[in-house]
């Protein structure tokens, strides 16, 4: 039987569906006009934002959400362009997304046509995997690549440009969901006499510690990392990317470690003699000065992507694999620990050197640690946070408690600025029965405050508890410890009044300058529906402490006035 | 030091661009480079010679793997292999220095391949260090131009070179 031919818009739709697609995020525009013709008929959700950045952070919230390929749809020239931050953003911290940006016809590509701009060039070093389509005939190889790409190994950001052109060409559909690419062939399983060396360094180690990232949620790892803690009795500590991976209230957590790390967590991974490193990849805001990390400790990495071994830090067990697979297969040979001397060690750092809880010394303002320490009480274990980018997303990583995988987004590689309300959106639409909040900055929400619309629209259940100090808080502090209180250009003046401008959108909005007032609030926003803005004003030269200067031991810590 | 990658790589649009840029956006340096069809169709070669330790080129090598369209790469540095790379040279010859060039040519086994009333065009093919000899000799009359291939290399032996990958 002859198939019938389709044209080259109702092939995506299609494949969309077949790969279990319910929900794209875009900006429609010339290019892609005929893309968006065909979904005018479809059953496919769409959500329209009201910036193409918007539509990348929210299908990345979405992602880390529900862990399917996160879909965008942009039109050509500045429509692809608008992408490139979310793009970027989505490829250093790893998420899963197929973005398909429409192109000029394939006969003015490389003529400077209106709305061209070289997107698949542009992106070259910011996705996983990009594609031209300027024939029919390759695109439905080119749709079921690219979701292969996206969702498997280390995954990560694949854009596919099609020229305009190809929307309306008629072909053939065949669609193949499992796709041998030749040169793409990832490693799942761990090396067995690894995964033996790396049991027997455990067994052999009297100061353990696990570090665990973004590969730990990721790949589902959460189960097997509190086996492994639990009968090793050995300490876990999570990067900014895998918060959530171990219970934030969990007896064995000793909290994130680096720039403002807990001084426990630093202690620790400089003190002890054996690192358990899963799906991490040894950031410069993790390790701070590479020589004297862990100095005393023999480092055994697991990650699926052999090109972070060994990137930064010599490893001395290297197992290359799915976090998930290799710590399942390291608890099934994994006997109890004797670490009790070493929690004892531990235990008393903790109890040295708690955090600053931002209690003391109010001064009749509010702290924003109090704000968020609030947030996380009033809040439950299904509650879903996004971050921005700065202070405020340091405090939450601090003073949150992140109770399970997928919990808490924020932009960890890129430290995006504007990415927290849009990824909030995103986990709207993932999970529609969590409360959604982002906590965000008087910076960072002025990068996509236009999505104040998309959320009135759709009359999203959205808390944005936005700490505002009048300032770029984080870059104030740079200036402040390393620049001699110079404070150039980061005192935001003329701010709009947020909750009028919440209000003319016509969202709800509160104000609180003090704690009693910043508690109430919680309380009633929680209560309500639709989007709730709080406009948090808070002591405005507050500092995140503890802290470890750029590039110097993260065993050297500068405490703050709190201690 | 110096390590010579040899590059499996399908020949598709943009490809050489995503291994060139992937050496600039990470810092490695490229020596020379030099790309040509294989026997199989679609897959050419890149023959890569790039400067830095072990662990920079263990970095560069896993970077590479990385890259969808990269087949096999593999690091002829650590094995027996045949490197050569051509050059052409333009050089400057009048009637009374030509015969002084043309041995100079022979002992390097090299050839001449243009003649013109004040210059000639030799060929010569080899190792690095043969080909900087060379132009050491002729800069004495004076080289106007050079080009060269940059290196390319196979395996000594029945060993080959071949299109699979794992681990990426």
């Amino acid at each position: 039987m002859k198939k019938k031919m389709i044209k080259g818009s109702a092939m995506i739709l299609k494949a969309l569906e077949k790969e279990g697609v319910e929900q794209i995020f875009g900006f429609p525009g010339g290019a892609v006009l005929p893309l968006y013709d065909a979904l005018y008929d479809s059953t496919l959700k769409h959500l329209l934002v009201r910036h193409e950045q918007a539509a990348v952070h929210a299908a990345d919230g979405y992602a880390r959400v529900t862990g399917k390929t996160g879909v965008v749809f942009a039109t050509s020239g500045p429509g692809a362009t608008n992408l490139v931050t979310g793009i970027a953003n989505a490829y250093m911290d790893s998420v899963p997304l197929v973005l398909i940006t429409g192109q000029v016809a394939s006969h003015f590509i490389g003529t400077d046509a209106f709305q061209e701009a070289d997107i698949t060039g542009i992106t070259l070093p910011i996705t996983k995997h990009n594609y031209l389509v300027k024939d029919i005939e390759d695109l439905p190889a080119v749709l079921s690549e690219a979701f292969y790409i996206a969702s498997t190994g280390r995954r990560g950001p694949v854009l596919i440009d099609i020229a305009k052109d190809v929307f309306d060409s008629e072909g053939y559909f065949n669609y193949e969901l499992e796709r041998h690419i030749p040169g793409y062939n990832p490693t799942y399983t761990g090396h067995a006499g690894q995964i033996s060396r790396a049991v027997k360094a455990i067994r052999d180690a009297r100061k353990p510690v696990i570090f665990g990232g973004g590969g730990l949620i990721r790949s589902g790892a959460a189960e097997p990392l509190k086996q492994i803690a639990e009968t090793g009795r050995i300490p876990v500590i999570l990067s900014l990317m895998g918060l959530g991976a171990y219970p934030g209230d969990g007896d064995l957590f000793l909290g994130m470690p680096g720039m403002h790390g807990s001084i426990t967590a630093n202690y620790a991974l400089t003190e002890a003699d054996l690192i358990i490193a899963a799906g991490v990849r040894f950031d410069d805001r993790v390790t701070g000065k590479l020589e004297t990390f862990a100095r005393n400790a023999k480092i055994i990495h697991i990650d699926i992507d052999p090109a972070e071994i060994g990137k930064n830090v010599l490893i001395d067990i290297p197992i290359v694999g799915d976090v998930r697979l290799v710590l399942e297969e390291l608890v099934r040979k994994l006997k109890p620990g004797h670490t009790a001397k070493w929690l004892k060690q531990i235990a008393s750092w903790q109890e040295q050197y708690p955090l600053p809880d931002g209690t003391g010394n109010l001064n009749g303002h509010l702290k924003p640690q109090y704000v968020i320490r609030e947030l996380s009480r009033l809040s439950d274990e299904n509650t879903i946070l996004a971050t921005d980018v700065g202070q405020h997303q340091m405090w939450s990583a601090q003073h949150y408690n992140v109770r399970r995988p997928n919990s808490f987004l924020t932009s960890g590689g890129l430290g995006t600025m504007g990415f927290g309300f849009p990824a909030a959106i995103g986990a709207r639409l993932a999970a529609p029965k969590s409360r959604v909040i982002c906590i965000t900055g008087d910076g960072s929400f002025q990068m996509n405050i236009q999505e104040l619309a998309t959320v009135v629209n759709n009359k999203m259940d959205i808390t944005i508890a936005l700490i505002n100090n009048g300032f770029l808080g984080m870059v104030r502090q740079w200036q402040d410890m390393f620049y001699d209180k110079r404070y150039a250009h980061t005192a935001l003046k003329g701010s709009p009044d947020f909750v009028s401008i919440a209000e003319a959108y016509g969202a709800k909005a509160f104000r609180a300058a003090d704690s009693k007032k910043a508690t109430e609030v919680i309380e009633e926003a929680f209560k309500l529906k639709g989007p709730v803005l709080i406009d948090f004003v808070v002591e405005p030269e507050e500092n995140v402490y503890p802290m470890v200067a750029p590039n110097r031991p993260i065993d050297e810590i500068i405490t703050g006035g709190d201690y | 030091m110096k390590h010579v990658l040899a590059i499996l790589v399908e020949n598709k649009p943009g490809a050489l661009t995503r291994i060139s840029g992937l050496f600039s956006r990470r810092g490695f340096n490229i020596d020379n480079i030099a790309v040509g069809e294989t026997m199989t169709p679609g897959i050419a070669r890149m023959t890569i010679t790039v400067e830095g330790s072990d662990t920079i080129i263990e970095q560069v090598v896993k970077q590479l793997h990385k890259l969808v369209n990269v087949l096999k790469v593999s690091n002829l540095s650590n094995e027996p292999s045949v490197m050569r790379e051509l050059m052409l040279i333009k050089v400057k010859a009048e009637s009374g220095s030509r015969s002084d060039i043309q041995q100079i040519v022979e002992t390097f086994r090299g050839k001449v391949v243009d003649v013109s009333p004040d210059s000639m065009i030799i060929e010569v093919t080899g190792h690095d260090e043969k080909l900087e000899a060379i132009k050491l000799l002729l800069e004495h009359f004076g080289i106007k131009e050079i080009v060269r291939t940059g290196k390319v290399a196979l395996l000594r032996g029945s060993k080959i070179t071949r299109e699979s990958k794992n681990g990426v």
